[in-house]
């Protein structure tokens, strides 16, 4: 906790906005490559598809340094701890892309050794669906992440007081089947 | 176990044959109207001499050197296939790799297969063996039941085989005596149950959508 | 006979601290033993080895436990030896509790950028030397030989292409070749060019990556973007020819899916112009390049005599200057009638294998250039088998809606003929059935053989399918390739390797 607790009310949005460009500007993703979708990952920081445009590209080799992580692929019940870890090991704020239809759902691989989606163990912010996503869909999947949620995380009193607000808004949340 | 009962067993083992019900593989929901149809399977159908080609004279040659070994081979599809009793079976390798006239130097791949119908030798481990020199490719296949699932390990023999066993184990339960670490490769060290086997379940979940469900593969209507 | 007999002593230590799995004590001899490629006589020569070795002995003396301590008999002043074979690593770290020296066991993965995917190593250090190292897979183990067998054969492909990612073509070939095999079934010849065709481009994409991450991981950054921007060229050929850039199922058992879309030849003839052009820059780079070379020659040896032992297969096999290529040995898909050679190279480290991989891309362009004028010849043959009951009914030619099947077959079943709409529904949905029997078909893929083992009870589904994978046997022998090394060997000797976990753990 840091200066932007003292912030008052009023100027804290403004803060958080300069907070938020500031972050949008350097979102630095950990390198998780799992399964085929790290071979789209890697394709989309390659000459190609150059996510360097944008400033997307800069993989870090640390948790530490990373505040993105990108689950690429197929997460089995023995790696799912260690994506766990990977992810309690990134700093605070952090967020989460499942990539590809196995990172989401499981996709084909609905048996005893695949976890049926990442957002099992990790809160996911984004999911692409594809099998492989194309790296211009991972490219999109961080420009809505930047827009949605970066831009406007909170800081200081509103981290509180958002994740209250999120608590609530998923504990009414029906489900796709009740959804009818 | 002694050598006998096990021999008993590998001549044993591809008599006892499976049956195919039904015309939708005996499942539940056959409404073909053709569900008491009952067929049996023949599986690891044995040859008889001559083999052909290059087979006679290898069978001769493993025969000669592994005097005990009982001649069952088959020859199906163009692959030589030798069914080999599973004390045997460290004799039969070593005679096969260090043999000159054999000289399979490299055991390519190592797998099991569970056929819980075979009572009495529902696992089967099936060793690809490759000759190089003489550019040959034969098979072993060693039987061994639930009650006994111990089969000698041929690391001593081909030292590449160590990760094959492990996976043998891991999925099949199969007990690989005289290997020097086997353990779990590919499931986590603490998992129950092996998965390769036809008595495991595929463990998927029942997938929801608006208004349906579809139940995982394994409990679907097979055919 | 002891294993502690035959360990060289590893350089730097003062301490005999030798760690080693049983089997490869035999195998540490060095990389001058290696022996020339003739054929029979070497493997003879190996063979003797063999001879020599009682292995066996050796597991079964040291099979009681994880971790064997034992005094030194000599009147030297308390140097304990270990030997581990396999076990608790736990127990590994509290055995090194009691201990002053600088030995430290250092994870390495599952989640490391140059392991080549979620490959673990567990690796114990003395300084920078590795004293030992033992890799641990099975982080993707995805179930796929199990799931496959509750789909049916023609479904089988969708799962097994996903195995190695890297070169998806090969893990589609193999199995379809099997179930062709327990088919007994015939291939028409222009399917065969095109999986020719397929392959090989899928080789030198598999081969771009593996120099491309090789070098990445050593710091040849470059080598890694150039590598991908080539590699876009085929994935882009792919996508015309059959929709997605990976995981194809292109290959079905039969024939392919697929033609050749309408200038398909033109984009071939861009994809053959465009690595004519740009190949020549790896060597450029690389060849000679003083860092490359520090960094990649003697490192990750491996013999000829260690590789056979080890079962070792392709690039690296070739490496040793032993000429062991299926292509040309056990010819599969019409490959005998191709004109190309096998690549070797005499100095079994990780710079040979490099080599290796780099003129091989240049043969899959000769043979790539041949299937261009056999694809010309063979313009409009099938490309299925003509067997109704396998072959699908009606290429998939894409309908009206972009996708599926083509508009004549949907009006033919539809609209004229219902004993043709029960016979598309019973293909597509129960599938074909295969007579009962096993069979294991191989082929050379870029890594090496990969094979494919399948037992049929003669229904609509696989009994059993077992992929044998050449990176599950080859990461085998990284203990052999990085103990008594340094630490920032074990990059190269992994890379060298080129394992793509998702076919190791499958």
């Amino acid at each position: 906790m840091g200066i932007e607790d003292k912030v008052p009310g009023f100027l804290l949005t403004t803060v958080e906005g300069v907070f938020g460009w500031l972050r949008q500007a350097s979102l630095w993703p950990a390198t998780m490559g799992l399964a085929c979708c790290a071979i789209e990952m890697m394709a989309f920081g390659a000459p190609r598809f150059d996510a360097g445009r944008w400033g997307q590209e800069v993989f870090r080799a640390s948790p530490r340094q990373a505040d993105l992580m990108i689950v690429s692929g197929r997460l089995s019940q023995k790696m799912a701890p260690i994506v766990r870890q990977v992810y309690d090991q990134m700093p605070n704020p952090k967020w989460v892309i499942s990539m590809g239809a196995c990172a989401s759902t499981g996709g084909l691989f609905n048996n005893y050794a695949i976890v049926q989606g990442c957002d099992h163990i990790v809160p996911v912010d984004i999911y692409i669906p594809g099998c492989p996503p194309r790296p211009d869909m991972l490219i999109d999947a961080i420009f809505k992440l930047k827009k949605k949620e970066v831009m406007w995380n909170p800081i200081g009193k509103n981290i509180a007081e958002q994740a209250a607000a999120t608590e609530e808004r998923v504990l009414e949340a029906v489900t796709t089947l009740e959804r009818g | 176990m002694t050598a006998s009962d096990a021999l008993e067993l590998a001549t044993d083992a591809p008599t006892i044959q499976p049956v195919r019900k039904g015309m939708w593989g005996g499942g539940p929901g056959d409404v073909s109207g053709f569900g008491g149809i009952s067929r049996p399977i023949q599986y690891n159908s044995r040859a008889t001499r001559p083999y052909g080609g290059w087979f006679d004279e290898v069978i001769d040659q493993v025969l000669g050197l592994v005097p005990d070994l009982p001649e069952e081979v088959s020859t199906d599809r163009g692959e030589l296939t030798i069914y080999v009793p599973k004390d045997l079976i460290l004799e039969v390798v070593r005679a096969t790799r260090d043999d000159a006239a054999l000289r399979f130097e490299t055991c390519t791949s190592v797998c099991a297969v569970h056929y819980p119908d075979d009572l009495g030798a529902e696992l089967h481990v099936v060793y690809a063996l490759l000759s190089m020199t003489h550019n040959r490719r034969i098979r072993l296949e060693v039987v061994t039941s639930d009650e006994d699932p111990v089969v000698p390990s041929v690391g001593s023999v081909y030292p590449h085989t160590d990760w094959h066993e492990r996976e043998i184990w891991d999925m099949f339960g199969v007990i690989f005596e005289g290997h020097s670490s086997l353990t779990r490769i590919l499931m986590p060290d603490d998992w129950d149950g092996h998965p390769g086997r036809k008595d495991y379940p595929l463990g998927g979940i029942t997938m929801k959508f608006k208004g349906a469900e579809v139940p995982p593969p394994d409990e679907r209507r097979s055919y | 006979m002891s294993p502690r007999d035959e360990l060289d002593p590893v350089e730097g230590t003062e301490e005999t601290v030798d760690i080693s799995v049983a089997e490869d004590s035999e195998l540490s001899s060095p990389c001058a033993e290696s022996q020339g490629p003739e054929d029979a006589e070497v493997v003879d020569g190996v063979s003797d080895d063999y001879a020599e070795d009682d292995t066996g002995e050796v597991a079964q003396d040291d099979d009681k436990g994880a971790v064997v301590f034992e005094e030194e008999l000599t009147d030297k002043p308390e140097p304990t030896e270990y030997l581990i074979i396999g076990g608790d690593f736990d127990d590994v770290v509290a055995a090194q509790q009691n201990r002053s020296d600088e030995v430290i066991v250092i994870n390495m993965g599952p989640q490391h950028p140059s392991t080549h995917g979620v490959l673990r190593l567990e690796v114990e250090l003395d300084g920078e030397s590795v004293l030992s190292i033992r890799p641990g897979i099975g982080f993707l183990h995805s179930g796929i030989e199990k799931s496959m067998e509750y789909r049916t054969w023609a479904q089988g492909v969708t799962y097994i292409t996903r195995m190695d990612y890297v070169a998806p073509i090969f893990n589609e070939v193999v199995y379809c070749l099997a179930v062709e095999k327990l088919l007994g079934i015939d291939v028409p010849e222009r399917a065969n060019v095109l999986r020719v065709l397929t392959m090989e481009l899928g080789r030198i994409a598999n081969h771009l990556v593996a120099v491309g991450t090789g070098g990445m991981e050593i710091g040849a950054l470059t080598v890694m973007t150039i590598g991908f921007r080539e590699r876009e060229m085929i994935l882009d050929f792919f996508e015309a020819l059959c929709g997605t850039r990976m995981n194809h199922a292109y290959i079905r058992p039969g024939g392919v899916s697929i033609d050749l879309p309408d200038n398909g030849l033109a984009r071939l003839r861009t994809v053959i112009e465009w690595f004519h052009k740009h190949l020549p820059e790896y060597a450029g780079f690389c060849n000679e390049n003083p860092i490359f070379h520090a960094r990649m020659r003697d490192v990750a040896t491996m013999s000829f005599p260690q590789a056979m032992a080890m079962g070792v297969t392709g690039p690296p096999l070739r490496a040793t200057g032993y000429p062991w290529d299926l292509r040309k040995k056990q010819p599969y898909c019409g490959y005998e009638t191709y004109d190309f050679d096998v690549i070797t190279w005499d100095t079994c480290d990780a710079y040979g294998r490099f080599r290796v991989r780099l003129s091989e891309m240049w043969e899959s362009l000769k043979i790539v250039e041949q299937c261009y004028k056999r694809l010309e010849e063979t313009a409009g043959q099938p490309i299925m088998s003509t067997d109704p009951k396998i072959g699908m009914p009606g290429d998939l030619s894409l309908g009206p809606d972009g996708q599926g099947n083509s508009f004549t077959h949907v009006k033919k079943v539809m609209g004229q003929s219902m004993e043709s709409l029960i016979h598309h529904f019973k293909l597509v949905t129960e599938g074909f059935k295969v007579p009962p029997g096993q069979v294991y078909a191989t082929i050379e893929s870029p890594k090496g053989e990969l094979g494919c083992h399948i037992v049929s009870d003669g229904g609509a589904r696989p009994f059993r399918v077992h992929m044998r994978d050449p990176g599950f046997h080859h990461l085998q022998s990284v203990p052999l390739l990085c103990e008594g090394g340094m630490m920032s060997d074990i990059v190269v000797a992994v890379a060298s390797l080129d394992p793509v976990l998702g076919g190791v753990d499958r």
